[in-house]
């Protein structure tokens, strides 16, 4: 306070004027992050959608325009196809299950057991954790080895004909990854779900359960339309993950074996880094940009619907 | 529901603590691992150390050079959601407070920012940072997490100062303070709990991120936390040992922070996606 009152002497000449029931903060107070923002994600953004349609190699400025041939060589590509149909896949699991778990460990932790504070704690914990370092847990934990890892506790508890080479199976490996990442992230919804949960009134769960009605009903009716603006936040955040999925791949995998855990995002930066084409790796950018933005605006349109009409 | 704790109560009980019992399966694997030589690797790959060797540790530190990644990682992280906090707050400021066509059209702007996948304006991106100069260096970092993190950053700020009285900062502009003044002793204290989530959001994710760290820094000697283990765990695959003791010194630290802030972590990320 005393910087201000030693100001008040020193600028009481310039002291900005009221105008209507507030004072407007300067402009330049948005003029850095507008500058750094505009550096990093809108200009390169803007370049980037516009070398989808060149044959850029990387090297230099040397570019020319090719139309569509970008993507009519991805329509071609199955390595680009496949990684799209993982993408689908490895995001709808993840949405699916990870969201489900979720709601499920939040319905068993928000109750009077004792131990609900520490086990918040132990769900949550992987959240805060490095995907790099998740990864290569699970990478141990997935050792195709029979006797290492999950392989090992199955022969341990006598399901050892469950066996299996968990990511070195071209079917089995995308499933191997996209349960990784559920269970590093089910904590998270967890905990958005249980925020969720604590808006549920007690008095609407007790005289439900006074007229008679069932867990599972009071569920369906009560809680679970309570829970949509928690529920939305948890798919939305879900399905960009799922959508974007690099970390785990490179870590895990590889994108192998063959292209069998390839993403959208494994493979564009593949085709820029290794192959050396930034002009067809910004087009696939540019669909993975398009897929996130529909899936966003679909997502936040349905959120406001919901919003009025509560 | 909250009424005594019942005999249905402790089935739920026993129920939760076998699910993480479960759950947490994989930790024990690793860290069991990690206390045990090779023989005992081989021979017991799931029971107990015994006896527990400390060995790996040690060597996995000096290998990976966890002790200068954990420094690279703290200065990138610190500074960064230091500029963030404050270029952050600044543009919200200005966003919430001022109703004109001008301040509308800059905060959908940085809205974009949030649905934009980073990876559109990778390459370009990376070009540029080359062209600066900036390859390889802490500044590089810094100025690629405060761009790609501002648009979140200033969406929570935005709608917290939209839900603040606008009387505190008149009075002191009244009083004669500058702009700034009035922003930095007025209104920044009464910013606590948003930054709060700012601060943890943005220090989690910029602590753990992997792909830009291996692009800007690989090769540098200012490799980050999981860039460095990356390389280390793809040199010493087969060690498994050596590898499970890299992995948990290197998980360790920020683990052990949220284990002392495990209440406002988990606020943060429940609390501040709600906007």
């Amino acid at each position: 306070m005393t910087a201000i009152t030693t100001a008040v002497r020193r600028d009481a000449a310039k002291a900005p004027r009221r105008r209507g029931g507030g004072i407007t903060p300067p402009w330049f107070f948005a003029v850095p992050a507008l500058v750094v923002y505009a550096l990093v994600m809108l200009y390169p953004s803007i370049v980037g959608a516009g070398s989808a349609f060149t044959d850029w190699s990387g090297v230099g400025e040397q570019r020319s325009f090719v139309g569509l041939e970008n993507f009519k060589q991805l329509v071609h590509d199955d390595q680009a196809l496949g990684a799209m149909r993982n993408t689908l896949l490895l995001t709808i699991a993840i949405v699916v299950v990870q969201n489900g778990i979720g709601l499920l460990l939040a319905l068993g932790v928000h109750t009077g057991i004792k131990s609900r504070m520490a086990l918040r704690v132990i769900f949550f914990a992987p959240v805060v954790v490095s995907p790099v370092m998740v990864s290569f847990l699970w990478k141990y934990v997935y050792n195709p080895a029979p006797d290492a890892g999950l392989n090992a506790a199955l022969n341990a508890i006598g399901l050892g004909a469950l066996r299996q080479d968990w990511l070195g199976d071209p079917s089995l490996a995308i499933w191997s990854v996209a349960f990784t990442v559920i269970w590093q992230c089910a904590g998270y919804s967890m905990v958005i779900f249980l925020a969720g949960l604590e808006g549920v009134p007690q008095e609407l769960q007790e005289s439900a359960m006074v007229d008679g009605a069932g867990l599972f009903a009071r569920f369906r009716h009560i809680t679970w339309p309570l829970l949509a603006p928690a529920t939305t936040i948890n798919v939305m955040l879900s399905t960009v993950g799922g959508l974007t999925l690099f970390t785990q791949i490179i870590a895990m995998t590889n994108g192998g074996p063959g292209y069998a855990t390839d993403t959208l995002s494994t493979v564009l930066y593949k085709q820029a880094f290794v192959f050396g084409k930034f002009g067809y790796s910004t087009a696939v950018a540019l669909v993975l940009a398009i897929f996130v933005a529909a899936v966003s605006f679909i997502q936040i349109g349905y959120l406001r619907s919901r919003e009025t009409t509560a | 529901m909250r009424t005594g704790y019942r005999p249905r109560t402790l089935v739920r009980e026993l129920v939760m603590i076998a699910v993480a019992i479960m759950f947490l399966f994989p930790v024990y694997a690793l860290v069991t691992l990690a206390f045990k030589d090779p023989e005992q690797i081989a021979n017991k790959p799931l029971s107990l150390p015994d006896p527990p060797s400390v060995g790996s540790f040690g060597e996995a530190w000096q290998s990976a050079s966890l002790g200068s990644a954990l420094l690279n990682s703290t200065l990138i992280t610190v500074s960064s959601v230091v500029v963030l906090i404050v270029l952050g707050s600044l543009a919200a400021y200005f966003l919430a407070r001022t109703a004109s066509r001008l301040s509308y059209s800059l905060y959908i702007l940085f809205l974009v920012g949030i649905i934009l996948p980073f990876q559109l304006g990778m390459i370009p991106l990376y070009q540029l940072v080359n062209d600066m100069g900036l390859l390889g260096t802490y500044q590089g970092m810094i100025l690629f997490y405060t761009g790609i993190q501002l648009p979140f950053t200033v969406f929570l700020y935005t709608g917290f100062i939209r839900s603040l009285p606008a009387d505190y900062t008149n009075a002191a502009l009244i009083d004669g303070a500058s702009h700034l003044q009035a922003f930095g002793y007025v209104i920044f204290p009464l910013l606590r709990p948003i930054t709060g989530t700012v601060l943890i959001l943005n220090a989690v994710h910029i602590w753990n991120d992997f792909f830009t760290p291996l692009l800007y820094l690989g090769g540098s000697g200012r490799e980050t936390v999981p860039v460095r283990v990356f390389a280390f765990v793809n040199e010493y695959t087969s060690d498994y040992g050596l590898v499970a003791a890299g992995l948990v010194l290197a998980a360790l630290p920020i683990l052990l922070v949220f284990l002392v802030l495990q209440r406002y972590v988990i606020r943060g990320f429940s609390s501040g996606l709600k906007g």
